[in-house]
């Protein structure tokens, strides 16, 4: 079977600035996989030229073995229909109440019943923990986490097997973070989901990644997690090992220097 | 094909085939529902010829189970029943809320209600209206005890944006309107031989109302829904809370700079219009009506008093300081979402537009009484 995902040779540039230089990313079936990077390595413009909401400079991006650089329209919207997304901050409809905005996608793809189309939105709302009362709201009336988890419940209206995290966990406090992770790991273990996310989050990297791959120096270096946090490239080593990283270190059984 | 049923000694058997996807949701609950129970006792579910369950299609699997034991049968399935069916059940374990009644939309008092919603909050606008522009005379005084509070430069930048950049617009309607009106009135008075009435008629029309008025409308689309638009993102994107957190007023910075911006502009822009116009007018006369401009500028001299100019071009502060107020307050209203920045935007200009229609009416009364 194909890679869910697998990028090569990707090639992007705005104007002087070389933001990817022959990137390589393989993301099997069922993975977590982690995406890092400092900030302005790239990794918003990887996710949106996997997307296809942007056409790479040069290289090939696979989804599912097909090569969405080159489809047409047409083609491309059978391929948005298997995948989920959640952006940074969450890009919910404002106009619209968080049921719509999960019926959204389904309303665009399929044609349901009323009762089906309440009922599936539903379902999709309480499994990503929010209450039922929440499902009639307006994203100016939510949360921060609340913003995430209806944006996640969203991303699974049309119950994807892939899904594109931006930061899922970023802007919330460590207990609602934590709480994100679970509900990722709970989801991914019952749905066969593979999932590909961007984070900063150490902890979040540390509790749901079984593979990351790191953007440096224009490319992709990816591995799995211990074999990551070996890598002798400075920039993952300060990243992995660097003062916010040192209680994970020890955790993960290696010497933190203190 | 989806399941393939088939009847036992103990009760049915059901094999699901094939992928069992949300695309395919309307085939797989007609299959379902065209299963017959028929008194059976046992069920049973094999699922591992299944290529893909997706959880959408679980909720028609689950709604069969539940119909299959109202029915008296114990359902079983072959292997360990998928984990969709036990993640639907634990999302779906709380009742559902009861939702407040919602008053069907026949009752007879519901005319009534919403009337007196209507009025109740129309009252409230005028009273935050008038709170506002009571914020922005106390802002402006404030701010005249200590001008650098003024911010001249912010000013300065509006008043390129509201009046350099719409010279162009400005100028071109003016001249069209005017040349509009001069051979309107053209026709008619030719039939009377009083073809030079059109340079009075001209001339006191654009000078007392239509220049000013005119470039006042063109402003109140152009800068009054910029106001409402920028103001509004900003509270959108919570700049306009930075603003107060850092310590600065955001009527100071962001209300104020416009208005009086627009209250210089909009004088300027209103003498721009009257002088077009007047070229308009003079030039129609000379190719339309043969009225060389020498004598084109004698009889428009006859016709204005010294106070025609002036009484158009005093409306043009208080149409500026209108237009100003609708698009900076209905900005500084925007909350929440993007719809309410298009109404507020829409508004904005529909009530600029009105107030300054409802002032020009206002100078109008004033001046007759005033015998100007």
């Amino acid at each position: 079977m194909a890679p869910r995902v697998q990028v090569r040779g990707l090639v992007n540039r705005f104007g002087a600035q070389l933001v990817h230089d022959g990137l390589d990313m393989t993301v099997e079936a069922k993975e977590i996989f982690g995406v890092v990077g400092g900030s302005g390595a790239g990794k918003s413009v990887l996710l949106r030229s996997i997307l296809g909401l942007q056409r790479p400079l040069a290289g090939t991006v696979c989804l599912n073995g097909e090569d969405v650089t080159r489809m047409t329209a047409q083609e491309m919207r059978a391929v948005k229909a298997d995948y989920g997304v959640t952006f940074q901050e969450g890009a919910l409809f404002s106009a619209l109440t968080v049921l719509q905005n999960v019926q959204l996608p389904m309303l665009e793809y399929l044609r349901l019943a009323d009762s089906d189309l309440d009922e599936l939105a539903m379902l999709k709302v309480r499994m990503v923990g929010l209450p039922a009362d929440s499902a009639r709201k307006y994203p100016a009336q939510l949360s921060g986490g609340m913003i995430k988890r209806a944006a996640l419940a969203r991303a699974l209206a049309l119950d994807p097997q892939l899904l594109f995290l931006d930061e899922p966990t970023a802007g919330l406090d460590p207990i609602s973070a934590a709480a994100f992770d679970e509900l990722l790991l709970y989801l991914h273990q019952h749905l066969d989901l593979t999932v590909v996310m961007i984070t900063h989050d150490l902890d979040t990297i540390f509790r749901t990644c079984n593979r990351v791959g790191v953007i440096v120096d224009r490319r992709m270096v990816s591995d799995t997690l211990t074999g990551i946090m070996d890598n002798p490239h400075p920039w993952i080593q300060a990243y992995f090992h660097g003062v916010r990283a040192r209680g994970h270190s020890a955790r993960a059984g290696e010497p933190d220097g203190t | 094909m989806y399941l393939q049923s088939r009847r036992t000694a103990q009760g049915v058997e059901l094999q699901l085939t094939g992928p069992w996807r949300i695309t395919q949701l309307d085939a797989l609950a007609r299959e379902l529902a065209g299963v017959e129970l028929g008194g059976a006792t046992h069920v049973r579910i094999d699922t591992t010829a299944v290529t893909a369950l997706d959880l959408s299609a679980s909720v028609k699997l689950r709604d069969f189970v539940t119909r299959a034991t109202a029915a008296g049968a114990s359902v079983e399935f072959s292997g360990p029943p998928p984990d969709q069916l036990r993640l639907i059940a634990t999302a779906t374990s709380e009742p559902p809320p009861e939702h407040p009644e919602v008053p069907g939309p026949h009752h007879i008092e519901e005319p009534v209600e919403a009337l007196g919603r209507r009025v109740v909050g129309g009252w409230d606008d005028v009273l935050s209206g008038l709170a506002f522009v009571g914020r922005i005379a106390v802002t402006a005084l404030g701010a005249l005890r200590a001008p650098r509070r003024l911010r001249p430069i912010s000013i300065a930048r509006h008043v390129y944006e509201t009046g350099i950049t719409a010279i162009p617009i400005v100028t071109l309607i003016a001249f069209l309107i005017s040349v509009i009106i001069a051979y309107m009135s053209a026709q008619q008075l030719a039939r009377f031989g009083a073809e030079l009435f059109v340079v009075d008629l001209v001339t006191i029309g654009v000078l007392r109302e239509l220049g000013v008025l005119l470039t006042a409308i063109i402003v109140a689309g152009r800068s009054g829904s910029a106001f409402a638009a920028e103001i509004g993102s900003m509270q959108l994107n919570e700049e306009v809370d930075a603003l107060r957190a850092i310590g600065v007023d955001p009527f100071e910075a962001l209300v104020l700079p416009r208005i009086i911006g627009l209250i210089i502009a909009l004088p300027l822009l209103a003498v721009i219009a009257d002088a077009v116009g007047l070229l308009g007018g003079a030039l129609l006369c000379r190719y339309l009506l043969d009225i060389p401009l020498p004598q084109y500028l004698i009889r428009m001299n006859e016709s204005i008093a010294s106070t025609t100019f002036w009484v158009g071009v005093i409306k043009a502060p208080v149409f500026g300081l209108l237009i100003g107020l609708a698009g900076t307050y209905r900005g500084m209203q925007v909350r929440g979402s993007s719809r309410e920045l298009g109404r507020l935007t829409t508004v904005a200009v529909v009530q600029a537009i009105f107030v300054v229609l409802l002032a020009d009416a206002l100078f109008a009364m004033l001046f007759m009484q005033l015998d100007i």
